[in-house]
């Protein structure tokens, strides 16, 4: 079978033509908005990656899919909290689905093993992962995080804890990656300013099937500081519990570390435990109200930072579709109007900082029983925290990222 | 003085579960030569059964779901010997694709049916209260579980050494062909040893659920350590998995307590030397 | 027949950027990629009769070493291809005269474990690796120079550099060496009293597979340009292993052919089906049951059969 010239050139020149051509720019009303939801459904993420996309999901459906006017598709891509998958389904969602912006991802390695192909490919991204330096030294133009850096909650808790708890002695105990690493030294950072003393810190491997002999080795202070993430957390807590540390010492922890994933399977002995977050199910604003009920309806069990991350990119992308009439072909346009939104969502108003990371309320919650079950009751709100704190930002941003071993701990106990 | 014996003990009850989790394993291969990489699957499967049992029958007993997990994990592994793994005795290539292939439907199906939450397993009532030792506690679960591989041990002990069952495995083990000739059902026999060995992976899930929580990665994060333990071991010897597990909690517990730095390979390194200098292990009796 | 199949596939090799769109490319480009890895790999389990759980180590520390010359020490790429593959050998080297003690499921363990070691000094030494958060940034070379940006260009240089790994390895084990290793697989003893050194010959493969491992991880952090730690699991290690078993082990083409199925199933299905990993399992039962020896095999054994029918 041969192919004939005219063939092969018509082929051939289709071929180039699809390879040449960008995406095709008409803003014609009938071609819908389509939003990429890069979500971690299955692998060791999955339980934050499916609340991910339950929320959108929800978000997307309760307003007809339509937002400004113009039809929504939603493409939901399933990282399996692999950075090589991330990457390879960054590309589909680009290059296949040819989507016009992209939620998420959520881990720090997915987000960082697509940064530098979304900003090739100038992608409006509204990112979840927390990981720091992406909206510090290295931000890019087309990257926004609505959520908060890795460090960006812990700051409030570490005066709080200090300041209006008094706490003089802390051990942080957190998961032996990025993550860990710059929550613990945002909290160290700020406890330490404010008069206290991070006397040890532990870092657990990833893999930690017993965390037993951790718990062996956690020293005698007031409290301890989870920087965990998922269900690490919960698992540490309960043999902590159980090798009867809790009556010594007050527990208290970052965003992740008793999430509401985590407390709808937790009994009585997490009540008392003090954390802080952007989002709380609790959060007494009108979009909340409606919005955490609703959700508790149709998926028995109360939205965390998962569930909230992507509803609150949701409705910032709706405030900005809004702006510039829907016209999402304009990829300038939306990232401009993303970027200088001030939406009211239901964790309360955020903006951007110029750097494209939130500015909003961070709250501290305390587990209480509410209805026979566990609720993070929100019992102190810093409004407006950035991710320098109070810090001057040209002086923070001249020192290195945070690590497991910036900024040193200087007062550890031997 | 107290960090040591706080270890020791954390030491002990680790190694009581890595010997619950791989004495199955060590089963297996020691009369199949089959390393069976669905054995983390299994365990899991165990731990989620347990999860969903104890939380929602509340007067039920941890003992007996172990034992009913058991013979739910033995049932599907008797399923998968006969259906799959028989016809592929000669091709251990294969027993590896479908061993792995069978680990990614059981823990698929465990995400399907479970979430993705870490779900806990209660410890049981009359366990709860720490054991008030030299001034400090510890969880009385975990001495239990000491308790419990020793009884397993001397449980498998006796039905290896002492009965025709066990006299037959062990023919097996040491010329297959000849226990064959001699009139041993050896096929028959295979599916029961796999049976019992997924059998007790099922029944340690359970046990192993009050420490680690049921989670999806479970399986991934516990097949390491039951390979690990046999290979230190030494395969076919159940001796050689008993101290293999002990020698493992020991190593494991200490040396992430001592050595932070080399938490990821304070396993690896020891096994490797092993290997190196003697491959067959510490009691092995077949070459690995 | 073969002639015909090997043509057919060659001109289908050469189709892609003419019709595909930028996504299919590198789509393409990536089974390439993963089939020179599983290539490599079958050298060792295929011929050689070693099933090895820790091939990524050589695809992680080539990846890593070219990394880390490029991005932070200022070497081009010529240079950092050159020492990462000489290093990567060495390793090879260094790692199969401590693997080759033991055979079997002892042979599968310390590869499993030098893997894994390897795995936690990468997200360990933060301060070298950049551990969890991996090397960003990365760059591809320029080959006379030319530019490899675009997914087309790359793909050439992917399609060659497979094509030259392929007739190579093929070489190797069609040759008289391949020869005395399928040999030694089969049996050792009667190699040895013939006057054979079988761990040598073990020990040639193994480094000559660690080689091409290495060759395969300059291609992925070229094409990825990001490396992480995760590309040194034994997940990683894991499933080129299924594809080279499913695909075919001892055969020239199977690996490719699994290894294209593995990644097609891993990174592709799950946009249409979410339970893919189920998916993906009951695959793999399904070829072990229908056709033991792979994929390949199984396809010519199928073809002979319906020749035979027709006669």
């Amino acid at each position: 079978m041969s192919i004939s010239r005219r063939q092969f050139v018509g082929v051939a020149g289709a071929g180039i033509a699809s390879m040449a051509a960008p995406h095709l720019v008409f803003a014609e009303s009938g071609d819908p908005i389509r939003v990429g939801l890069l979500a971690a459904k299955t692998g060791p993420l999955a339980s934050g990656g499916i609340d991910m996309d339950l929320a959108l999901t929800m978000f997307m459906k309760e307003r007809d899919n339509t937002l400004a006017g113009r039809k929504v598709e939603l493409i939901v891509a399933d990282t399996a909290g692999v950075p090589a998958t991330a990457r390879t389904k960054a590309q589909e969602l680009v290059e296949k689905n040819n989507v016009h912006c992209i939620i998420g991802p959520l881990a720090a390695f997915e987000a960082l093993a697509i940064a530098d192909y979304l900003t090739e490919k100038e992608m409006p991204t509204l990112g979840v992962a927390a990981a720091e330096d992406m909206t510090q030294r290295h931000p890019s133009p087309w990257f926004v995080r609505l959520t908060s850096t890795s460090a960006q909650c812990a700051y409030p808790l570490a005066e709080y804890s200090a300041k209006e708890l008094k706490y003089k002695k802390i051990v942080t105990i957190a998961d032996d990656f990025a993550y860990g690493h710059e929550m613990c030294a945002g909290f160290q950072r700020v406890f330490e300013d404010n008069g206290g003393k991070i006397i040890q810190k532990i870092f657990t491997p990833l893999a930690t099937p017993d965390y037993g002999s951790y718990v062996a080795q956690v020293k005698s202070a007031d409290a301890i500081f989870l920087g965990t993430a998922g269900s690490n957390g919960f698992r540490f807590l309960r043999q902590f519990i159980e090798y009867g540390l809790k009556d010594k010492m007050a527990v208290i922890g970052g965003m992740t570390a008793l999430d509401e994933s985590v407390l709808r399977n937790m009994g009585d002995e997490a009540l008392g435990i003090l954390t802080t977050s952007w989002y709380s199910a609790e959060l007494d604003n009108p979009l909340n109200k409606a919005f955490a009920p609703a959700f508790r309806k149709q998926f028995k069990y109360d939205p965390g930072y998962y569930a909230g991350s992507t509803y609150v990119s949701g409705e910032v992308l709706e405030a900005a579709l809004k702006s510039i009439k829907g016209n999402v072909e304009d990829k300038k346009a939306l990232m401009a109007a993303i970027r200088g939104s001030n939406a009211d969502t239901v964790r309360g108003v955020i903006k951007f900082d110029e750097f494209g990371n939130a500015i909003g309320d961070v709250y501290i919650r305390k587990v209480t029983k509410s209805d026979g079950r566990l609720v993070n009751s929100v019992i102190k709100t810093y409004p407006d925290v950035s991710q320098f704190w109070t810090y001057d930002k040209t002086a923070f941003l001249k020192n290195p990222v945070y690590s497991r071993d910036y900024p040193p701990a200087k007062n550890l106990e031997p | 003085m107290q960090f040591w014996i706080i270890q020791g003990l954390n030491s002990l009850s680790l190694g009581g579960l890595l010997f619950l989790l791989s004495s199955g394993f060590s089963l297996i291969f020691g009369l199949m030569r089959l390393a069976n990489l669905t054995h983390g699957a299994f365990f899991m499967l165990g731990t989620y059964l347990a999860a969903t049992a104890l939380r929602s029958f509340d007067g039920l007993n941890i003992w007996i779901t172990a034992i009913g997990a058991g013979f739910v994990v033995a049932a599907l592994g008797g399923l998968f010997e006969r259906l799959v793994l028989t016809r592929l005795k000669a091709n251990p290539l294969g027993q590896v694709l479908v061993t792995l292939g069978m680990s990614f439907i059981i823990s698929d199906a465990c995400l399907m049916i479970w979430g993705g939450d870490s779900i806990p397993v209660p410890t049981p009532q009359n366990l709860q209260a720490p054991t008030r030792l030299f001034g400090f506690v510890f969880p009385t679960y975990r001495l239990v579980l000491v308790g419990l591989a020793v009884l397993v041990a001397i449980a498998l002990y006796f039905l290896i050494e002492r009965t025709r069952l066990g006299a037959m495995i062990r023919a097996g083990v040491d010329d297959r062909q000849m226990a064959r000739a001699i009139g041993i059902p050896v096929s028959r026999l295979f599916t029961i040893v796999f049976c019992l060995g997924a059998g007790i992976a099922g029944a340690a899930g359970v046990l192993g659920g009050p420490i680690l929580s049921a989670y999806p990665g479970l399986d991934a994060d516990m097949l390491p350590l039951a390979l690990i333990v046999v290979i230190l071991g030494g395969i076919g010897s159940l001796l050689g998995a008993f101290v293999g597990s002990f020698v493992i909690g020991f190593i494991y517990t200490f040396g992430t307590a001592l050595f932070p730095e080399l938490a990821y390979i304070i396993l690896f390194l020891p096994m490797i030397f092993v290997i190196a200098f003697r491959p067959q292990g510490l009691f092995g009796r077949v070459g690995a | 027949m073969k002639w015909i199949a090997a043509a057919l596939i060659g001109g289908a090799l050469l189709l892609p950027p003419f019709l595909a769109g930028d996504f299919y490319i590198n789509l393409a480009s990536q089974i390439l990629i993963a089939a020179v890895f599983a290539l490599s790999l079958n050298l060792l389990v295929g011929f050689g009769g070693m099933t090895s759980l820790g091939h990524a180590s050589y695809l992680g520390v080539a990846a890593y070493v070219s990394a880390l010359l490029t991005s932070r020490y200022g070497f081009d790429h010529g240079t950092a291809a050159l020492i990462s593959i000489l290093g990567t050998t060495a390793m090879a080297a260094f790692f199969g005269v401590i693997a080759l003690r033991a055979s079997g499921l002892g042979f599968l363990m310390i590869t499993l474990a030098l893997s894994q070691v390897l795995w936690g000094l990468a997200y360990r030494m933060s301060n070298v690796t950049n551990g969890d958060n991996g090397i960003t940034g990365l760059t591809r070379p320029t080959p006379f120079g030319l530019s490899l940006e675009s997914p087309a260009a790359f793909y050439w240089f992917v399609l060659i550099v497979a094509a030259i790994a392929f007739l190579l390895m093929t070489t190797f084990v069609t040759s008289a060496f391949g020869s005395s290793l399928k040999g030694v697989r089969d049996q050792p003893r009667r190699m040895a009293a013939l006057g054979f050194n079988p761990w040598l010959i073990r020990w040639i493969t193994f480094v000559y597979a660690g080689f091409w491992g290495g060759v395969a991880g300059l291609l992925y952090v070229y094409y990825n340009k990001y490396i992480h730690p995760s590309s040194l699991s034994t997940t990683s290690s894991a499933e080129a292993l299924l594809g080279v078993i499913a695909g075919g082990a001892g055969t020239l083409g199977g690996p490719a052919v699994g290894a294209a199925l593995v990644l097609l199933l891993k990174n592709y299905a799950s946009a249409y089906i979410e339970r893919w990993n189920m998916l993906l399992g009951l695959v793999f039962l399904f070829i072990v049951l229908v056709m033991p020896a792979g994929i390949v095999p199984g396809f010519s054994q199928l073809m002979a059969g319906l020749r035979g029918e027709k006669r």
